[in-house]
């Protein structure tokens, strides 16, 4: 009896701990960078383009190609990927051939991002000759989260009961419309949330965008999709690994990581807002 | 086919898989009448309900064997559209389905879709619906209001106004009541009673009782095959197959 009771307190005590470890790293990394990184956020940072070898100056440049790319990503995604979706749980035939589907969605999630990087590079880049632009940028970071928007409205769609399938059937309602007008909506929330992930994912990625989209350093704001633009995850990594005066262009570092990280907060806290409104609308 | 039968099933054997649900059922189904299904559970009754408006097209791997006649044509036939096939004839599910709509959208969601368009048109629908339901009274100030608001009770008979929104010929009810509480199951056994005037009504139930109170027909099944098809009364009387005789009076299901 007193063992039991003993085991119990040390796995309550293993899962409390690894709770607030998860917290803790998660807190003190913020923590970190706000420290490091308030001082440099001014308004002339967030509205004036890099100067003097990116010694002083802003990133307006790069919070406006961040943020061009991540729309842009998410503007090819989120059809493309809740059409999967939909073909995937509605209408094809459970079988093998939706199974191996499936796994090649599964396995493209796994896929190194450096990898669709280079894909951009030869295939939008080169083979299509868009050039390094935001529309090569945009298709491979879209790419790159596809697999996350169809995951989570295959699980949105399944959420569904299948009482309101039937009950919309059951009205002499086509097939198509009952997806349309009963089925979406209901699964809005969580397809939502899935584009939350891939949002978050698409802003802060480096290497899909270092060969298809980023330039180093360019003052002028992109005027078109084929134009090349500056980047936030890119420009951190520049001033940090490439730059002639790093200790100059540190503060500078923590700076841009700290508008990054708020840029993709801000996104995510948008998208929950907007997912909790839904969902208050949908009940069920 | 008689003057007076809707849908007639003609041999149809009915198959989940390799697993055979319903054997060689053949039987007609009276306009203007409400014909009761029973049996124990796994019986096929319901399989057959469904398979009258093709609602089992969405199991896979089901199929089905021998015709089904509505309108002198097999709706299993190649050039039927299903969704002609459910316009006509409407379903009432066991559980209350209403969708996480307002009462008034729930109704004119059918309607809508197969193009009842006009503003004035859709709200005498939906006061004509529900007054044929018997709810009209009790939500006529609240047609806004989500559906999932209502009693389960209220809910069934909002999925009957929803049905009777579309004009069908033909009223199929699962179970209709076995989530229900005796009051509300009262209501509707009176509103089924009241809509036989205007439709013919074919309802699975598992209650005796409310067969014997409500049906004019009753036909019992027993693992999947029919054993006995005939007047509600005689049935509960006078059956003429010893496991009829069985079953309703308890012995078994």
């Amino acid at each position: 009896m007193r063992r039991r009771y003993f085991k119990q307190s040390l796995f309550f005590a293993l899962v409390t701990l690894s709770a607030g470890l998860l917290l803790f790293s998660l807190g003190g990394l913020l923590v970190y960078i706000f420290l490091n990184g308030f001082r440099a956020v001014t308004w002339d940072f967030l509205t004036l383009p890099p100067m003097d070898s990116m010694t002083k100056g802003g990133i307006l440049p790069a919070i406006l190609g961040t943020l061009y790319l991540t729309l842009g990503a998410v503007a090819v995604a989120l059809p493309l990927g809740i059409v999967s979706a939909i073909y995937l749980t509605e209408y094809a035939r459970q079988g093998k051939i939706v199974r191996v589907i499936r796994i090649g969605v599964n396995c493209l999630a796994g896929v190194p991002s450096v990898v669709f990087g280079l894909f951009g590079l030869g295939f939008f880049v080169v083979f299509l000759g868009f050039g390094s632009c935001i529309l090569s940028g945009a298709l491979t970071l879209g790419i790159l989260i596809l697999p996350t928007i169809i995951g989570a409205t295959e699980e949105a769609l399944k959420a569904v009961p299948q009482t309101f399938r039937e009950a919309s059937l059951a009205l002499g309602v086509s097939k198509w419309l009952t997806i349309w007008k009963v089925v979406l909506p209901s699964a809005l929330p969580g397809i939502l949330t899935g584009s939350i992930l891939g949002i978050g994912r698409a802003a802060g990625e480096t290497a899909p965008i270092m060969f298809t989209a980023a330039a180093f350093y360019t003052a002028k704001l992109p005027g078109s999709i084929f134009d090349e633009v500056m980047a936030l995850p890119y420009h951190i990594y520049v001033l940090a690994t490439a730059g002639t005066f790093i200790d100059q262009t540190r503060p500078l570092q923590y700076g841009t990581v700290l508008v990054l990280v708020g840029l993709v907060l801000g996104i995510d806290l948008f998208a929950i807002v907007i997912r909790s409104v839904v969902r208050k609308k949908k009940r069920w | 086919m008689e003057k007076d039968s809707i849908i007639e099933t003609n041999r149809v054997h009915f198959y989940y898989g390799k697993f055979r649900a319903l054997t060689d059922i053949s039987m007609r189904f009276q306009k203007h009448r409400i014909t009761a299904l029973i049996g124990p559970s796994g019986c096929g009754k319901s399989t057959l309900l469904r398979l009258l408006n093709r609602m089992n097209d969405l199991i896979p791997e089901a199929r089905v064997e021998g015709e089904v006649v509505f309108e002198d044509r097999d709706i299993y036939g190649p050039d039927v559209d299903p969704v002609e096939i459910r316009k006509k004839i409407g379903m009432v599910f066991q559980k209350p389905n209403p969708f996480p709509k307002s009462i008034f959208n729930n109704i004119t969601f059918g309607p809508k879709l197969s193009g009842v368009a006009a503003k004035a048109d859709l709200r005498n629908l939906v006061e004509e619906s529900l007054r044929q339901a018997v709810l009209w009274d009790e939500v006529k100030d609240i047609l806004d209001r989500s559906a999932m608001a209502l009693s389960g009770g209220q809910q069934q008979r909002l999925c009957i106004a929803r049905a009777l929104a579309m004009k069908p010929d033909v009223l199929l009810m699962d179970e209709p009541t076995s989530a229900l509480d005796p009051i509300s199951t009262a209501k509707i056994e009176e509103l089924v009673e009241e809509l036989k005037k205007k439709y013919t009504i074919i309802i699975v139930t598992h209650n005796m009782q409310q067969a014997a109170r409500i049906s004019d027909m009753t036909g019992f099944f027993y693992l999947g095959r029919l054993v006995e098809y005939e007047l509600t009364e005689k049935i509960f009387t006078n059956p003429s197959v010893k496991q009829t005789e069985d079953y309703i009076t308890g012995r078994f299901g």
